[in-house]
């Protein structure tokens, strides 16, 4: 019965870790170009790369779950903090157009030698002893806000397993329908941006 | 040194797609194996609070948002995550020697100088590592992670994530394109 409680285990992490950084370099995410362009719509890699990744993923874990394989109960469930988590998705957002990354697909541009990577990443770690030290001046905001511990979607919507994995396929499906559209519409915008960038590039020192 | 084992189109990347479904399947093994999903800004937190605890011992036990993790004798760094961040190293760095991609450069859109995009890029980054520890996880952890596992507050960050990319994108659009 899964999981099998290999979390411990410092191999499997990181095998796993390598895999996913392998898989996220090969989909272009080395490269803040190709991440940025996902918010001016040319090119919907980011789109189509993570939620391709969540369905198939929660296709796994619920198909598992049915067939009687997988122990939902188990599973990590990230806790939901609702004002700290939307707060913090904001900011994420502003990071994601601001600087370029995300902090997973940061650190396959350090792997690549991209400069701007290795900037992004001493910008986490300053950014993140910021808020270890002013966290604690709003700690019960962080550990108390919104806090509603293991609520999943199906707790939520008061609707059954099925109909939220249903419903997040044919969302994700008719997301990707669009992505197509808007990448036929913006692609020529996108073409251009990036044509000017590679020459840009090419009288980089 | 060539870092670069094969001649191909650096420029030419797996379909979104194939890309995606093949993420999935390291994020549902990661569940079945681990019982959790994947991570990139865990395994920097424990850096960080490895770094605090060496220059600043006392600090980092008084400080709550750490304190569990420096104290005793486990290292910060003996974690999940930061295994897993390694491994995304060395991931990412196959790929990229595999498709001539390993080269000290910078990424950036036409209209800004490199040294504004590396000013940028830090600045994008401090606000990233706030952002990932305030909603206690990242576009893998909890965008991914907990997307995948069907939790409400991750799903809820999804659409702060994407709604926040969206907004800012036309007014900062001198940035990218």
């Amino acid at each position: 019965m899964a999981p099998l409680h290999l979390g411990d285990s410092a191999l499997v992490s990181l095998l796993t870790g390598l895999a996913f950084g392998f898989v996220l370099e090969s989909s272009g995410f080395a490269d803040s170009r190709r991440i940025a362009a996902q918010f001016y719509l040319g090119e919907m890699r980011v789109l189509k790369v993570m939620f391709t990744a969540l369905v198939v993923a929660m296709l796994i874990i619920f198909l598992g779950v049915q067939l009687g394989y997988v122990d939902y109960a188990a599973l990590w469930v990230p806790p939901t903090y609702i004002w700290p988590g939307i707060i913090g998705g904001l900011l994420l957002g502003t990071g994601f157009i601001v600087g370029g990354f995300c902090p997973g697909t940061s650190l396959t541009s350090v792997a690549t030698l991209k400069i701007d990577g290795f900037f992004f990443v001493g910008g986490m770690l300053i950014g993140t002893f910021i808020f270890n030290d002013l966290a604690q001046s709003f700690l019960l905001f962080f550990q108390t806000s919104g806090a509603m511990g293991r609520v999943t979607l199906m707790d939520a919507l008061g609707v059954s397993t099925g109909v939220i994995a249903v419903g997040i396929v044919l969302i994700t499906l008719g997301s990707f329908l669009l992505a197509e559209k808007s990448e036929a519409h913006f692609g020529p915008i996108r073409a251009k941006a990036l044509a000017e960038a590679e020459r840009a590039d090419k009288e980089q020192p | 040194m060539n870092l670069n084992w094969l001649k191909r189109d650096p420029e030419v990347y797996w379909n979104p797609y194939v890309g995606g479904a093949l993420l999935g399947l390291v994020l549902g093994g990661a569940f079945i194996l681990a019982g959790e999903g994947l991570g990139g800004s865990g395994g920097l937190s424990r850096v960080v609070a490895a770094l605090t605890d060496l220059f600043a011992p006392r600090y980092a036990e008084r400080n709550p948002l750490i304190a569990a993790w420096v104290g005793g004798d486990a290292s910060p760094l003996n974690h999940r995550m930061v295994w897993m961040a390694l491994g995304a190293l060395i991931g990412g760095f196959l790929s990229g020697a595999m498709r001539g991609r390993v080269k000290l450069e910078t990424r950036k859109g036409p209209r800004i100088t490199v040294k504004q995009r590396w000013v940028l890029a830090l600045l994008g980054g401090i606000i990233t590592g706030f952002a990932a520890r305030l909603a206690r996880g990242c576009a893998s952890g909890q965008a991914l992670s907990g997307g995948a596992s069907l939790s409400l507050g991750s799903w809820l960050f999804i659409i702060a994530v994407f709604g926040m990319g969206y907004i800012l994108a036309y007014p900062l659009r001198r940035l990218w394109i």
